[in-house]
């Protein structure tokens, strides 16, 4: 049951983004060039999102426990610090190059082109970095 | 700024939008994890035994959309601009970034603010304006 319902959520994510036009870079590029022609699409979507979640945390607060029983597990991290801002800025570089970000490109993986997937493979060997990184300054 | 109305989509934007909030209520309500797509694909890469059935899950959901779109007689072609270079940097910078901020657009910008999280706030500032600024860097100063 939690296999099938995670299934799901994915699924309903990625008919999100298909129907919000976000999974096309072109779209997401439309949003961050504001000098240009500007989309203001991805902002709303934002504001979509960012709604029915808010309903959905706001539930959360009051609840341990999910539908299934399970803890439901909030990040408890509270500090700004350097990785945090590093992290976000070097995250925003790289969307602002091609206009692709986790989500999107895991859909566009699905269409079975090259592109997407010559970017999920770049995508798997940064975080393959961020992980020997973090050993190397845990250490 | 000017905003071009002939690519502006209010409508599919916020339904798609409300349909991603839906995905991650879900998630949270029901399977009690954040639908932080970069945590949740992040997590693989050093997996512990009972945690990744749920990961594979979740993610093999955003694969198949394609897929179920096909069968509905909708395919989805993405054109995509970048050439392989920009996109191999493009990827290394989003995979290295967003597990070094622990989160990208779903898990600081659309989760981390639902709960008014400080740390999301300020995460989803940062790579926004970044994402403006190189932007604008790649598109009026380099021209490409």
């Amino acid at each position: 049951m939690p296999l099938f319902t995670a299934l799901l959520a994915g699924v309903i994510f990625g008919v999100g983004l298909v129907v919000s036009g976000m999974i096309f870079p072109a779209k997401v590029l439309g949003f961050l060039d504001l000098a240009g022609h500007w989309d203001p699409s991805l902002g709303l979507v934002m504001v979509g999102a960012i709604a029915a979640g808010s309903i959905a945390f706001a539930i959360a607060r009051k609840r341990p426990r999910s539908a299934l029983g399970f803890e439901i597990k909030l990040p408890t991290n509270r500090q700004i610090d350097a990785r945090l801002v590093v992290g976000s800025l070097l995250f925003g570089v790289g969307w602002g190059i091609a206009g692709l970000c986790p989500g999107p490109a895991l859909v566009d993986l699905g269409t079975g082109q090259l592109k997407p997937a010559v970017f999920f493979v770049a995508l798997l060997l940064g975080m393959g970095l961020f992980e020997w990184l973090n050993r190397r300054l845990r250490a | 700024m000017n905003i071009d109305w002939t690519v502006f989509t209010p409508w599919s934007a916020l339904g798609g939008g409300v349909l991603i909030g839906l995905a991650a209520a879900v998630f949270l309500l029901v399977n009690g994890r954040i639908a932080g797509i970069s945590g949740v694909l992040g997590g693989l890469l050093q997996p512990r035994s009972g945690d990744v059935g749920w990961r594979l899950a979740f993610l093999i959901g955003l694969l198949v959309t394609p897929l179920l779109f096909m069968l509905a007689g909708r395919p989805q072609v993405v054109p995509i601009e970048s050439g392989y270079g920009a996109l191999i940097l493009a990827g290394l910078l989003v995979g290295l970034g967003t597990r070094l901020g622990s989160g990208c657009t779903s898990g600081h910008g659309v989760c981390g603010i639902s709960r008014l999280s400080p740390r999301s706030l300020v995460a989803t500032a940062l790579f926004m304006l970044a994402g403006f600024a190189t932007t604008f860097v790649v598109r009026h100063l380099l021209g490409l």
